[in-house]
């Protein structure tokens, strides 16, 4: 478990004031929320939101359905931009880069971030196809290489073994944990820093579930991991960080042992034990 | 009280099965209909005669089924030809790239449109398409062409088959799920990747499905066909030579001179060949369909 010595108050920032107070300020965040503000029509999903994202740390996301916690982790990659009705304003910053800014190529943005999916979603083709599909689309095309790179995720993911002798059948024939780790897999291929899960591990077995989650703990070495989950024990196994949402608001952020022993928030606290979720 | 229930439940199904047999012993009606009209001149002549000469001279008692055949063949092609990458780009743009209200704009002109009746499409051709060819077009690929042609019987059967590719293709892209779309564009694919890549590919049962609908229709489309391509029974050598088109010599004809010997049983066999036509050419695209479905695992 990280230590709250770990977090240290930056005054310099001055974009952002957050009102959860000193948690939120991470030396060197790879992502850092800035007063961001998210609307579909007239509602309004994310209300104000500040928030340091550490590098290669697992955060975690937490917060009753509906909090907006989906919502959030979709626009670090830019997913709404497709989506008619939302706006957005105040501004996310990867490597020191506003991605909402007007010059930023959205494909440089989601390259940069692999995005595991609440269900697996295999693309419809073979195993194999699948994992090169980011490759390819970026500009691989050694074939050489693209099988090299192929085993090498695979294996990082723990599916070489099972698949190697069945790469070109499709993908959808694999057992859904498998299809979760070939999508993993996949997304990992296209080289990102940061891994987004949305309730990555809803749809699976606890078995499925568990390797899943170790693979994040192996894979926080080197890729910065945001997850948002629904299970507090998840959150609590693996997470180094929490953020705590409610209503579109971020409530806490702060370590894990912060938020789980001594969190700040009487809301975090009632959430934390369990009087509503 | 529930044996009531289940009784009315076997009922109802019953029904329905015996309802829908019914529907299918239509079509093997019609099936052996035709065939049985059309013995008389099977039994006068050889089927590889009727089917592979081109001469077509009732009085003198010569049925030569080739140039209709041909001819509905090649209208069919060109129509398919001209309506799919139209009717393709515009499902594609208007299920991927335009917004809500767009796409609320323009799916019911899209319905109004093949909900005209054929002869208007006819009338149009006539008046628009065939001048066109006549002046515009043929002079620069041929000597002379009153325009009346297996092009313009393709342009106007593709105008009446665009709407119908398009209602079905705008149905096939939007079944495909949200989700496989996000992966692909979270892997850093431009749309444009995406619908490649990934919507086209997932739909390809749906599309060759909603070509093979088409093909048939456009095979049996009669009346607006009939209007444009020139009604002689020739093999076209150019796309600027008049054909005929079988739905056409059966409309044509059917009613008329039925005292020259064996042509009511000639136009029979038309409508059976017709009806062959589309009943194999449905037969290869099951086919084909069951062959993409195992191999793209959709």
């Amino acid at each position: 478990m990280q230590s709250t010595n770990s977090l240290q108050i930056e005054n310099k920032d001055e974009n952002i004031i957050a009102d959860s107070a000193l948690d939120s300020y991470v030396v060197n965040p790879h992502i850092r929320v800035a007063n961001l503000n998210l609307k579909i029509g007239d509602n309004h999903i994310l209300k104000d939101i500040n928030l340091n994202i550490p590098p290669k740390k697992i955060t975690c996301i937490i917060g009753p359905s509906g909090c907006g916690k989906t919502t959030l982790l979709r626009s670090f990659n830019r997913m709404h931009d497709d989506s008619p009705n939302v706006k957005i304003t105040g501004k996310i910053f990867v490597d020191d880069e506003n991605i909402y800014d007007e010059n930023i190529q959205v494909i440089a943005i989601r390259k940069k971030m692999g995005l595991l999916a609440q269900r697996p979603c295999p693309l419809p083709m073979s195993i194999y196809d699948n994992v090169i599909y980011g490759p390819k689309l970026h500009g691989a095309w050694q074939r050489r290489k693209l099988y090299e790179n192929t085993k090498h995720y695979l294996t990082e993911v723990g599916l070489w073994e099972e698949v190697k002798d069945r790469l070109k059948t499709p993908a959808n024939q694999l057992s859904i944990g498998q299809q979760q780790r070939l999508c993993l897999a996949r997304g990992l291929a296209v080289e990102p820093e940061i891994i987004l899960g949305d309730e990555a591990t809803s749809a699976l077995d606890p078995i499925s579930t568990k390797k899943i989650e170790e693979l994040f703990v192996t894979l926080k070495k080197d890729y910065t991991i945001i997850l948002v989950t629904h299970t507090l024990r998840q959150a609590k196994r693996i997470a180094d960080y929490i953020a705590f949402m409610y209503l579109g608001k971020l409530i806490e952020f702060g370590t894990t042992e912060q938020i789980f022993n001594h969190p700040q928030k009487q809301l975090t606290k009632d959430y934390i034990s369990g009087y509503f979720s | 009280m529930i044996r009531f229930r289940l009784f009315k439940d076997k009922t109802a199904r019953l029904t329905m099965l015996g309802i829908t047999i019914f529907s299918l012993f239509f079509l093997l009606l019609i099936g052996i209909g035709l065939f049985y009209m059309s013995l008389p001149i099977l039994r006068e002549k050889n089927i590889w005669t009727l089917l592979t000469s081109a001469n077509w001279k009732p009085f003198k008692g010569e049925f030569g089924f080739l140039p209709y055949i041909i001819s509905t063949l090649h209208v069919t092609f060109i129509a398919i030809v001209i309506a799919l990458p139209f009717s393709l780009l515009t499902s594609i743009y208007l299920i991927e790239y335009a917004s809500k209200r767009v796409n609320n704009f323009f799916s019911p002109i899209v319905d109004l449109l093949s909900g005209i009746p054929p002869v208007i499409y006819g009338v149009w051709g006539t008046l628009t398409i065939v001048p066109f060819i006549s002046e515009k077009i043929a002079p620069h690929f041929v000597e002379f062409s009153t325009g009346y042609s297996v092009l313009a019987g393709g342009i106007v059967l593709s105008v009446m088959i665009i709407p119908l590719l398009i209602s079905i293709f705008c149905e096939v892209f939007s079944a495909i799920p949200n989700e496989m779309r996000e992966a692909s564009l979270s892997l850093g694919a431009t749309k444009w990747q995406t619908v490649k890549k990934i919507v086209l590919r997932k739909s390809m049962p749906g599309i060759v499905a909603a070509i093979a609908l088409a093909v048939s229709r456009a095979f049996g489309e009669t009346i607006a066909v009939l209007m444009v391509c020139g009604n002689i029974p020739i093999i076209p050598s150019s796309i600027f030579d008049a054909c005929y088109p079988l739905p056409a010599l059966i409309a044509n004809n059917y009613g008329e001179m039925l005292s020259i010997p064996s042509y009511e049983s000639a136009l029979m066999m038309a409508a059976f060949l017709l009806f062959i036509i589309i009943v194999f050419f449905n037969a290869i695209s099951r086919l084909i369909l069951n062959r993409i479905e195992r191999r793209y695992q959709v």
